[in-house]
């Protein structure tokens, strides 16, 4: 794990840990899926029959509850994280980390 | 008419923009820093191609918020005419002034080219010094320029003549029906992929760029006057 900065620590406050995973909606083609797909083909893999390629982030972030967490990481992947309009997303919270 | 270019942090095609300007329109284009938050001086904006944010998280995606972007969402709101150019368009879709999104090239390569290209609607305040139909050449340059958006959308785009480009012949990078620029519905933001303002003279391969920047200007004439 990164070293975090060390920030304020307010009281009753804890840290949680969001991993975060954005890919390309199931309608969307993906056009590097295909082209790894079509490599691992040629590797000899013949049983593939779908590869979806998308990004992990990790956010640490620091709230009273878990539920203000879950609220907050859902609002960054909707205005930010993700492009609603050709990708999906979910996110796994864990705490301390 | 004055113009105002902003530069973000990985922008590029920002000083080809302001001398397409000057030297087609013969009227003044200022390179405007992305931190600049008002445009009230400016009649029109020009959102340049590049690498904004170097194309962190997504393309566009960061240089939406930005504070020169919430300026352009109010000229765009005046009715002020907005052009995106490449990466100039990324940005207008992620700030949805206009609608859909950009993928990655079908091909997965970056493409650089002259395409031929149809306007589709000569009726827009950008498109009207070209004919309907008209075939026209212009440069593209990228790996992102692969349009989408869902049926719904590209209907409503298609009803409303908001598609002002499509590729002819050859679609370089995937994008739906061919899609190479669209406007919004008011029709006074036009986001495209092909760069205009690398066409504007014979030794560039092409000079059909340059009456995307008259159709500007003369609309705006049309508007306020020849000032």
């Amino acid at each position: 794990m990164p070293t975090m900065k060390s920030g304020p620590v307010w009281e009753g406050k804890t840290v949680y840990k969001a991993t975060i995973t954005v890919r390309l909606k199931e309608s969307v083609l993906d056009p590097q899926g295909s082209a790894v797909q079509g490599s691992l083909h040629s590797l000899g893999y013949e049983e593939v029959r779908q590869v979806r390629i998308g990004k992990t982030m990790e956010v640490w972030l620091e709230t009273a509850d878990f539920q203000e967490a879950s609220d907050r990481v859902d609002a960054m992947c909707r205005k930010l994280l993700a492009n609603p309009v050709i990708e999906d997303y979910e996110f796994r919270l864990e705490k301390g980390a | 008419m004055r113009f105002a270019v902003p530069v973000f942090p990985g922008s590029n095609c920002d000083q080809d923009c302001a001398k397409a300007v000057r030297e087609v329109l013969e009227r003044p284009a200022d390179l405007v820093w992305y931190t600049e938050d008002s445009l009230d001086n400016y009649d029109a904006i020009i959102l340049p191609g590049g690498f904004s944010y170097g194309d962190y998280l997504r393309t566009g995606a960061l240089a939406r918020f930005s504070p020169v972007m919430e300026a352009v969402a109010e000229a765009a709101e005046k009715g002020k005419l907005v052009l995106g150019i490449c990466n100039g368009f990324q940005v207008l879709l992620e700030a949805g002034l206009l609608p859909g999104a950009m993928r990655v090239n079908d091909h997965l390569q970056f493409r650089c080219s002259i395409q031929t290209l149809q306007v589709e609607n000569n009726s827009l305040p950008f498109t009207a010094c070209y004919k309907q139909g008209e075939i026209i050449r212009l440069p593209i340059a990228h790996g992102e320029g692969n349009y989408y958006c869902d049926d719904q959308t590209l209907q409503e785009l298609e009803d409303r003549g908001q598609i002002a480009f499509r590729y002819h012949g050859e679609n370089p990078n995937g994008s739906v029906a061919g899609i190479a620029g669209i406007v919004n519905r008011r029709g006074n933001v036009l986001g495209l992929m092909p760069h205009p303002e690398r066409a504007i003279h014979d030794w560039m391969g092409s000079r059909d760029g340059a009456r995307l920047f008259r159709s500007m200007l003369q609309y705006w004439e049309g508007m306020y006057g020849a000032a």
